[in-house]
């Protein structure tokens, strides 16, 4: 009996969709997918920079491996469940990816192009949960919200699910082109959960409650990483067209470019102003979580909006964040390191209800009428308490079966040192004396 | 008076901060450090090589006080300092010979 097609490589295979394939569209997502790798870096070194030097290896891993890890369990399970055609709610089971999925890209291409995004949904939370959290905890949760939690909450708005098909009045299908909500505003919401249960690190919060700073200590290296997250980001969003073979695609991905750039660029300006007025002077680095902020929030509408618009979503983004942190430092008292939950979570929250005001075609703003918005708030909220409700309990089945914070002692002494064996990310700056 | 050498574990330093402030201690000077006691270190893997860690850092906080204030002050950073474990430190005591305010050109205790 003949094998059964589906099981060949690709490569092997006769039901390849030959003719719909364009190499320009395949090329465009590429290198957009190799532009969103690169972020990664940029994610390590804006946490490693913010953190302590005890920690730097620690974070590293944790980096390191929320995206080799989040590689393999996409692979395995997660594109599956995002993109097969299930149903409203959840794709399908295609372990390892043996259905065909060939569109004007081929199915590795497109892939390889979700995983990226997958993987920085990911990463996001190892800032917030920064300094105090056991490794092999980490690493559990990093196959959990690749395999499952991502995926399916992904499936709804991009895999075909029902926010794609979610209509009201003359607006129809949840708009976050490139994830504000679908991968930033999960991936702080996961942070803001993990966050909360582990506890503030040592010595954040003094006895009587008050706020003490833990300076990073690398700010260079805390700048690096943010213009490798902004120039990653010119993969993140304008990719998302998935081509640029066509007049119009042009023009899509030229206005994204734009307002992506705009948008970091206004929310930046916004964020040094608010820290100079508020703080005396002009914040380094808030001003670098500033860019970021802009960056996340027009990261939903880049393409439904003009450039007009994402200068002031992002300027927005950028007081915005100043405020966040400093709620969550000193009201909420949930010690994020970086921001995560500021920069991700609520400007991504913010940036994909702008849409519902800015939107060219159906916005509250530009056209007076309130059907959009109304679907971004439908979408927002009905992803916010997925992502609740589920990292909730990865978390707290993690923490009864593993822990989920280092002792005191560990977390004084440095994770480098207990969680990976590593005297010192940086050796050649002590003394050391070998045999 | 009397130069107290204070030599303690980094995440300590806030603690014998706070006890030297209490203390009315005119001034610190804080350097970090590299050394080792009677523990002597410990072995480490890299990359699959042993190599042996005989020098942990540690941090000293060198302060000069008046004869009288000398001992009490030991008495509190030893209570509220020591965590029961090896590697909490040591305190060396000096004699100080003179002191000088360079601003006004005093000496002795006035200058402290």
């Amino acid at each position: 009996m003949k094998e059964p097609e589906v099981h060949l490589p690709f490569l092997l295979r006769e039901d390849r969709m030959m003719e719909n394939i364009n190499t320009m569209d395949t090329l465009w997502v590429l290198f957009g997918a190799a532009l969103i790798f690169f972020m990664q870096a940029g994610f390590t070194m804006v946490e490693a920079g913010f953190t302590r030097a005890k920690n730097a290896g620690n974070i590293i891993m944790k980096n390191l491996m929320d995206f080799a890890l989040g590689s393999v369990f996409f692979w395995i399970i997660g594109f599956g469940l995002m993109m097969g055609a299930g149903n409203g709610f959840i794709g399908k089971l295609d372990l390892f990816i043996s259905g065909n999925y060939d569109s004007n890209i081929p199915t590795w291409a497109l892939v390889a192009f979700n995983t990226m995004f997958c993987a920085t949904a990911a990463t996001i939370v190892s800032g917030a949960m920064a300094e105090r959290t056991k490794f092999s905890s980490y690493v559990l949760y990093s196959i959990v919200i690749s395999a499952v939690i991502y995926p399916i909450e992904a499936h709804w708005i991009w895999g075909g699910g029902w926010l794609s098909d979610l209509t009201i009045g003359g607006s129809s299908g949840f708009i976050d082109y490139a994830g504000s909500t679908a991968v930033h505003m999960v991936g702080g919401t996961a942070a803001l959960v993990g966050a909360k249960m582990l506890g503030p690190r040592i010595g954040k919060y003094a006895k009587d409650g008050r706020l003490r700073a833990i300076p990073g200590h690398s700010i260079p290296l805390g700048a690096l990483g943010c213009f490798i997250l902004w120039f990653g980001w010119f993969g993140f969003n304008p990719a998302s067209s998935y081509g640029l073979s066509t007049a119009e695609q042009a023009y899509e991905v030229g206005n994204v470019f734009m307002t992506t750039n705009i948008a970091a660029a206004a929310a930046t300006c916004i964020a040094m102003i608010v820290t100079w007025l508020r703080y005396g002077k002009p914040d380094v680095s808030m001003t670098l979580n500033g860019s970021l902020a802009g960056l996340v929030a027009i990261t939903a509408g880049c393409n439904a909006v003009d450039p007009w618009a994402a200068a002031i979503i992002g300027a927005l983004a950028g007081a915005l964040l100043v405020f966040a942190v400093e709620f969550f430092d000193k009201t909420a008292k949930i010690d994020d390191p970086v921001g995560a939950i500021s920069v991700h979570g609520v400007c991504g929250l913010f940036g994909t209800l702008m849409i519902g005001f800015f939107a060219r075609e159906d916005g509250l703003f530009t056209t007076g009428k309130a059907d959009r918005l109304l679907i971004q708030l439908i979408g927002v909220a009905a992803v916010l308490v997925w992502t609740l409700v589920t990292m909730y309990i990865t978390f707290k089945i993690i923490e009864k079966a593993n822990g989920l914070r280092v002792s005191k002692e560990v977390e004084i002494d440095g994770l480098d040192s207990a969680e990976h064996g590593l005297e010192t990310a940086y050796s050649g700056f002590e003394l050391k004396a070998n045999d | 008076m009397k130069k107290l050498e204070i030599i303690i574990k980094a995440e300590k330093l806030e603690d014998l901060k706070a006890v030297l402030d209490a203390g009315n201690c005119s001034g610190v000077m804080i350097s970090n450090i590299m050394g080792y006691g009677n523990q002597k270190g410990h072995n480490r893997l890299y990359r699959g090589a042993e190599y042996s860690i005989n020098l942990l850092p540690k941090v000293r906080v060198e302060t000069v006080v008046t004869a009288e204030e000398a001992d009490p002050l030991i008495d509190t950073i030893v209570k509220e300092i020591n965590t029961g474990n090896y590697g909490d430190g040591k305190i060396f005591i000096y004699d100080v010979q003179d002191a000088v305010r360079i601003r006004t050109g005093e000496r002795g205790e006035e200058a402290l």
